[in-house]
């Protein structure tokens, strides 16, 4: 092994679609980056977005979200609503000084074993380059309630609306 | 968020046993599956683990009753089983576990096949991803709850929508097994598609022939309910227990009294295209059976053409029915029916080819879409089975079929609609035979998989029709040389002589392809159930349960599920039936205990839940400001769960506690020893 920072992530499943699609990329034995390890749930619906802070806050670097394509929900529409939390999500993150791209939302059908496998390189790689989650920044004053209050207040409304 | 983890003095009295499987070398290849179960015993010693195997094949028997021993002598209160996905193996061991009289949900499985050996290489790595996948898991197991399974009665009557030939072998099926069913069909009388067909590929069986006897049985049977002129309208419930509201529309023709003699549409003044039996090539009356054999055969009155009730006079069909069953006052009905369990046999619709427009079909009059073939061929249709162009008159002398019109391309839709290749080639069979025509055969790929398929493309061969191989550019009336004059013409590009060609015909059919009903989404979402982005339905497994949906007790047949061809949608149609006799018998079903609950105590009544339920299974109780869920209806998403603000909901066998605890265990936080 090289030096190179090996990023821990979180990866959240469904698990009618992209656990399926973790479990074909297993069966034809297509390689990805080892460093995500997965949860299953019955739908991104289910994903509280504390999850994704619990992870970040215990030690991981990044947050995948993965989901159905919209419209194939086995819930119907749940993986909407996943969408408008992880939108959300972001700005929080954003608020509270990690960047937001630590958390990716990847949809993936039971049928995409391929697409799990390379979004899954292309996250982990992504992560590599923003280096490990450093939570101590925080506390060196560079986050102060002044600084989240003005990057909420500076920011054109329009930015604050969230996609239906 | 719902941090209702067990007590750090209730946990350290689990026993938990983890168990890691070689699986042969499929594990043991990349995973150092001894380091991995050794590493387990000592760093989770704390979190309660006393045993930690390592076997050659869990799965086998051998390897299920090393738990079942484990749990019997050792005393163990959890089990994890470090192997392949749950998806294939957690039944198994849930039911080792059960045997060695542990609840079975007290068992989880780590998969470190799927998600570990068979997608890394570097073995240390594997190794230490194996070992967090493990304490993950660890961590979760002590979270996990005892569950029952929820039993509900079953209702014995079951509803069939669509009375195509899915359809009515669904229904003949469970009906003929003693059990009642609604047979609901929007048109007036059932047969669907296949009653429109001449021949049925490769056999060549008459389409009606083999049909009609069908829907005669259906019609008749003391088991079925045939509700045709109908449509569901509304439907609530779960499975074993769904209400159904149907509306039944005015046929203005009193079912009980008439006769089927056909008086009515003799003595019928009006005549109308056929749009939907005759594809728009033949007339009806304004009081009509769609077709001779139709069944049932009592006609509808088409308000919007009747003149009685366009001009307020004519009732010619009144002054001459023997039997005064026409009834001009009749109204929609609303019908309330109860089942256990819903079949869909919803069908298709034919792929609307003006949408390619340069293939002329509407601007050409000579180009044909294959359903319009189909009644030109039909000795029952509208020229009396005489293949003619569109003057009713000329016999053409060369034809051209195109396949895949609307199918496998970027523009239309991606998926090969499966029936087109043998239909084209029954149409080239169909016009050799009946005109003596040159019959070319324009097509992509030739598809002719299953049985006497491509035995029928030979024979087709051997008749002599001529094949091209390219995807036709564009049919144009614009001739450039004498030959082509009066003539359609095809452009293609030949690919396997690798030039363009134009080859003059006088006759060309579209072979189109099928596509989901245009109300598909809606009835989906009527009855629960999600189309694929094709909208097709979407089953509950491509390939290990294609006719049962995500919702229990709806399943899909025939073409609502995808293109497929006739022996298909029977099948399919059989299939379902077997599924549904099977819950009959049963009388109750077992729920996967997945549900979300609501603590009432602490739920403030905000009512954020509520509208987040696709399933209608939450309830807001009015008198008492707080809401509930409908465990029957509740299907284990736990979009609810992770709404609530007051962390009232708690969702069974994925709760916060178990999510988060798994959480910390890939993280590897659990291996500092708590401190009580």
């Amino acid at each position: 092994m090289t030096d190179q920072f090996e990023p821990t992530i979180i990866g959240f499943t469904c698990n009618w679609c992209s656990y399926r699609a973790a479990d074909l990329a297993g069966t034809a034995r297509m390689k990805y980056a080892p460093n995500v390890r997965l949860i299953r749930m019955m739908c991104s619906g289910r994903l509280d977005p504390t999850f994704v802070l619990r992870a970040l806050s215990s030690g991981a670097d990044g947050v995948m979200i993965t989901g159905c394509h919209p419209g194939e929900c086995h819930y119907i529409e749940q993986n909407y609503k996943a969408l408008r939390r992880f939108l959300l999500l972001r700005r929080v993150l954003k608020g509270l000084g990690i960047e937001p791209e630590r958390v990716k939302l990847v949809w993936a059908s039971a049928a995409e074993g391929t697409r799990f496998a390379s979004e899954t390189t292309t996250f982990v790689e992504e992560i590599r380059k923003l280096g490990p989650l450093n939570w101590g920044k925080a506390d060196d004053g560079a986050l102060t309630t002044d600084h989240v209050e003005s990057s909420i207040i500076d920011r054109p409304s329009s930015e604050m609306e969230v996609p239906a | 968020m719902n941090d209702k983890r067990r007590s750090p003095m209730d946990k350290k009295q689990e026993r938990v046993g983890v168990y890691v499987c070689h699986c042969g070398s499929n594990i043991a290849g990349t995973v150092d599956v001894v380091d991995v179960a050794k590493w387990a015993e000592e760093k989770l010693q704390h979190q309660g683990v006393v045993i930690s195997r390592e076997y050659k094949f869990m799965c086998s028997s051998l390897g299920q009753e090393l738990i079942e021993k484990d749990i019997k002598e050792l005393g163990l209160t959890r089990v994890v089983v470090a192997a392949c996905s749950p998806h294939l193996h957690e039944k198994t061991f849930r039911t080792a576990a059960q045997k060695g009289g542990l609840n079975p949900y007290l068992c989880e499985l780590a998969s470190i096949r799927e998600q570990v050996s068979w997608v890394h290489t570097d073995k240390a790595v594997a190794t230490e991803k194996a070992k967090a996948v493990v304490a993950g898991a660890v961590s979760r197991v002590i979270e996990n709850v005892p569950l029952e399974e929820i039993k509900v009665p079953i209702n014995p009557n079951t509803l069939v929508v669509g009375g195509g030939i899915a359809g009515i072998q669904a229904a003949l099926e469970i009906a003929n097994a003693g059990f009642h069913v609604y047979l609901v069909e929007r048109e007036p009388s059932i047969g669907g598609h296949m009653a429109q067909f001449d021949k049925t590929f490769p056999t060549l069986d008459c389409s009606a022939c083999i049909l009609t006897p069908r829907m005669v049985e259906a019609g008749t049977h003391p088991n079925i309910t045939l509700l045709t002129w109908s449509d569901v309208v509304n439907v609530s419930g779960y499975v074993g227990n769904f209400h159904v509201t149907i509306k039944k529309k005015a046929r203005f023709v009193v079912e009980e009294l008439c006769t089927g003699c056909g008086i009515c549409q003799e003595k019928c003044p009006k005549k109308v295209i056929d749009e939907v039996y005759e594809a728009g090539l033949g007339y009806r009356k304004a009081v009509y059976t769609p077709f001779a054999q139709a069944v049932p055969n009592f006609p509808v009155m088409d308000k919007e053409n009747c003149t009685y009730f366009i001009r307020g006079t004519c009732k010619a069909c009144e002054k001459f029915c023997p039997t005064g069953a026409i009834d001009f006052k009749q109204e929609d009905q609303l019908l309330n029916i109860d089942v256990g369990n819903i079949i869909l046999a919803t069908g298709y619709d034919l792929f609307d080819a003006r949408r390619v427009s340069s293939y002329g079909y509407g601007r050409l009059p000579n180009v044909f879409t294959s359903l319009e073939f189909e009644r030109l061929s039909n000795a029952a249709g509208p020229t009396s089975g005489n293949i003619v162009l569109r003057d009713g008159k000329t016999t053409p002398k060369s034809v051209g079929i195109i396949h895949c019109v609307g199918s496998r391309d970027k523009n239309f839709n991606n998926y090969c609609s499966v029936i087109c290749c043998m239909q084209g080639l029954k149409f080239a069979h169909l016009v050799h035979e009946r005109t003596g025509a040159t019959v070319y055969n324009f097509y992509i790929d030739m598809r002719t998989a299953y049985k006497a398929y491509d035995e029928f493309y030979q024979r087709v061969l051997e008749e002599g029709t001529l094949f091209v191989r390219g995807k036709v550019a564009e049919v144009t009336n614009a001739a450039r040389y004498d030959r082509e004059k009066g003539k359609l013409i095809i452009q293609v590009e030949d690919t396997l002589a690798g030039k363009q060609r134009r080859i003059p015909v006088d006759m060309v059919i579209l072979s189109s392809g099928l596509q989901p009903r245009s109300d598909a989404k809606e009835v989906g979402k009527m009855f629960g159930i999600s189309c694929s982005t094709d909208g097709w339905f979407t089953e509950k497994h491509p390939k290990l349960d294609p006719v049962a949906t995500m919702t229990e007790g709806v399943y899909i047949v025939g073409c609502a599920q995808g293109p497929k061809d006739i022996p298909s949608s029977v099948a399919q149609g059989a299939a379902a039936s077997a599924r549904v006799l099977d819950k009959i018998l049963q009388e109750e079903v077992a729920l996967e205990p997945i549900k979300a609950t609501v603590d009432q105590e602490a739920c403030s009544g905000c009512r954020i839940c509520n509208s987040m339920c696709p399933f209608n299974a939450i309830a807001f109780l009015e008198d008492r400001m707080v809401t509930e869920i409908n465990p029957a209806l509740c299907q284990g998403c736990g979009t609810c769960v992770a709404a609530c603000p007051a962390g009232a909901i708690s969702g069974t066998g994925f709760s916060d506690a178990q999510i988060i605890a798994q959480i910390d265990g890939l993280l590897l936080r659990t291996l500092e020893p708590v401190e009580a």
